[in-house]
């Protein structure tokens, strides 16, 4: 069913409890084209496009719980491509543009709000790189705006500018066209625009083994039964170190827990994103007027989707100094979710040495803004064997060649990224 | 908040501690190691779900390189010892 103001009006006379299902639940086949493990917004998307634009149709997502249950529904929803790495600017403003028509091509409200990124900068140093970075990516065709304070006190009132404050702001570089979106909406629209394509999603269907015959893949073993393949593909976010293990692959990726926090609703005090780099703090206003922030990794590997307080209040103290006037909000809740951090901070989308395995992962902080672009590139990936345009840098061997893209410039240490 | 015990001061706040990574990981002979040797050393990690052997540095007190036995799933910490020791066996029975 196509979704519209007429069918919202007609299940309105039936007070909406006649809506379909906008997903079937069917039992797994013994054998697919394609599957896909990981049922969270990348392996959603990646089935979606599959479908959508190569005709491959008999495909499972295959997921251990429940759909966008893992960090789709953990994250901080920003959506941005202000990136000044070749491979990266590339990519991220790929996955942008797909953003922008994303409601009206899933037919599905993902509530995409261009209300602009704000990186703030504190020093001279920052200056000059952020002045560098908003040129490279307008010399790529993305937008970029440096901001002097008071443009910034203009567009951001409650921010604190003064001189004595601990992080000074001294400037920033905006991106116009960053933004939001609504992130269980994401992994439920590409659910069900898969879903209508004849895509199978499996969920509660945990996978155990991947079996490899003679350098190729030929199924997976799960908790609901055998199912073969001819083409595997793991968008798993911080299990892909487990998963690519179960097909005999080491990774170059560490799994951390990063937190997030979410004050008491407000009224509408911040129409954009603010973030800020050196005091490790990031912030925005969810449409229900809650503040969602977040900062540091917890720095130490983990798989338990929950932090310490430590990084609370660091972060809380950073959101407090630089909004003074956020002190007396109440903290509601905090959540944790597990980062594939990569040893570049760059993701990993690219086929591997065993034919007919690919892998999607090494998303770091950064995966969400990344969903649809990340679908789209892996879909083409599967389906013709070989990277799109966007991903052709993001392979595994270049650890190997020594073309790693290190946009932080942090070096082999995944919890500086 | 962990509890983290420094061989050498004991049991003290993660806080003043930095924390340095796999402690299993040791850089290959420069001599004779191959590319692919480097690769392992730099790049690749075991990054268990489970018990993980970790370096860690007590910055904000003795200042010395430790490992520690931490359970990347629930955070528990099982042991401690100096870099170049083996971290005595759990005997508390719950090393999962």
């Amino acid at each position: 069913m196509r979704y519209s103001i007429f069918t919202l009006a007609r299940n309105a006379l039936s007070h909406h409890q006649n809506w379909p299902k906008a997903w079937r639940s069917p039992d797994p086949k013994p054998e697919y084209d394609v599957i896909i493990i990981g049922g969270g917004g990348h392996g959603l998307a990646t089935a979606y496009y599959l479908a959508k634009l190569h005709g491959i149709t008999n495909v499972a997502v295959v997921e251990k719980g429940w759909l966008g249950g893992g960090n789709t529904g953990r994250n901080t929803t920003i959506v941005r491509s202000n990136y000044g790495q070749p491979g990266n600017t590339e990519f991220y403003e790929h996955s942008v543009r797909l953003w922008e028509g994303l409601s009206q091509d899933l037919n599905y409200n993902v509530m995409f709000s261009q209300r602009g990124v704000i990186n703030l900068a504190h020093s001279d140093g920052q200056i000059d790189a952020f002045q560098r970075r908003g040129n490279a990516m307008r010399l790529n065709g993305i937008d970029a705006v440096y901001m002097t304070p008071a443009e910034i006190k203009a567009r951001v009132p409650l921010l604190d500018i003064s001189r004595n404050t601990r992080f000074p702001i001294m400037g920033g570089l905006c991106q116009p066209r960053g933004g939001v979106a609504r992130h269980d909406a994401v992994a439920w629209g590409f659910a069900r625009g898969a879903d209508a394509r004849g895509v199978d999603i499996i969920q509660n269907c945990r996978v155990t083994g991947i079996d490899v015959a003679g350098g190729r893949v030929t199924g997976i073993q799960t908790s609901r039964g055998a199912i073969k393949a001819k083409k595997i593909g793991i968008a798993v976010a911080g299990h892909s170190g487990q998963v690519a293990a179960m097909a005999g692959l080491r990774l170059p990726i560490e799994s951390h827990v990063l937190q997030a926090m979410v004050s008491e609703p407000m009224k509408p005090c911040l129409d954009t994103v603010v973030t800020s780099g050196a005091a490790h703090m990031y912030v925005s206003q969810s449409d229900k007027g809650e503040l969602v922030f977040g900062g540091d990794l917890d720095f130490y590997n983990s798989y338990a989707q929950r932090g310490n307080m430590p990084r609370i209040e660091e972060v809380t103290q950073a959101l407090v100094t630089m909004f003074p006037a956020f002190r007396r909000a109440r903290m509601m809740r905090t959540w944790g979710g597990i980062m594939d951090m990569s040893m570049d901070g760059s993701p990993i989308i690219c086929k591997t040495d065993i034919d007919g395995f690919y892998i999607n992962g090494g998303w770091c902080y950064g995966g969400f803004k990344a969903t649809p672009g990340s679908g789209h590139v892996f879909a083409h990936t599967i389906a013709n064997d070989a990277p799109h345009r966007c991903n052709e840098r993001f392979t595994l061997d270049r650890f190997f060649k020594g073309t790693v893209i290190d946009e932080a410039g942090a070096g082999p240490t995944p919890k500086a990224h | 908040m962990l509890l983290i015990p420094c061989p050498w001061c004991g049991e003290r706040a993660q806080t003043e501690f930095s924390y340095e990574g796999d402690a299993t990981v040791s850089r290959p002979d420069p001599a004779t190691a191959s590319d692919e040797q480097w690769l392992d050393h730099i790049y690749l990690r075991d990054n268990p779900m489970g018990l993980h052997e970790e370096l860690w540095h007590h910055v904000a007190g003795c200042r010395r390189f430790f490992k520690v036995r931490r359970n990347t799933v629930t955070h528990e910490i099982s042991g401690s010892a100096a870099p170049t020791d083996d971290i005595p066996e759990d005997v508390s029975g719950d090393a999962s």
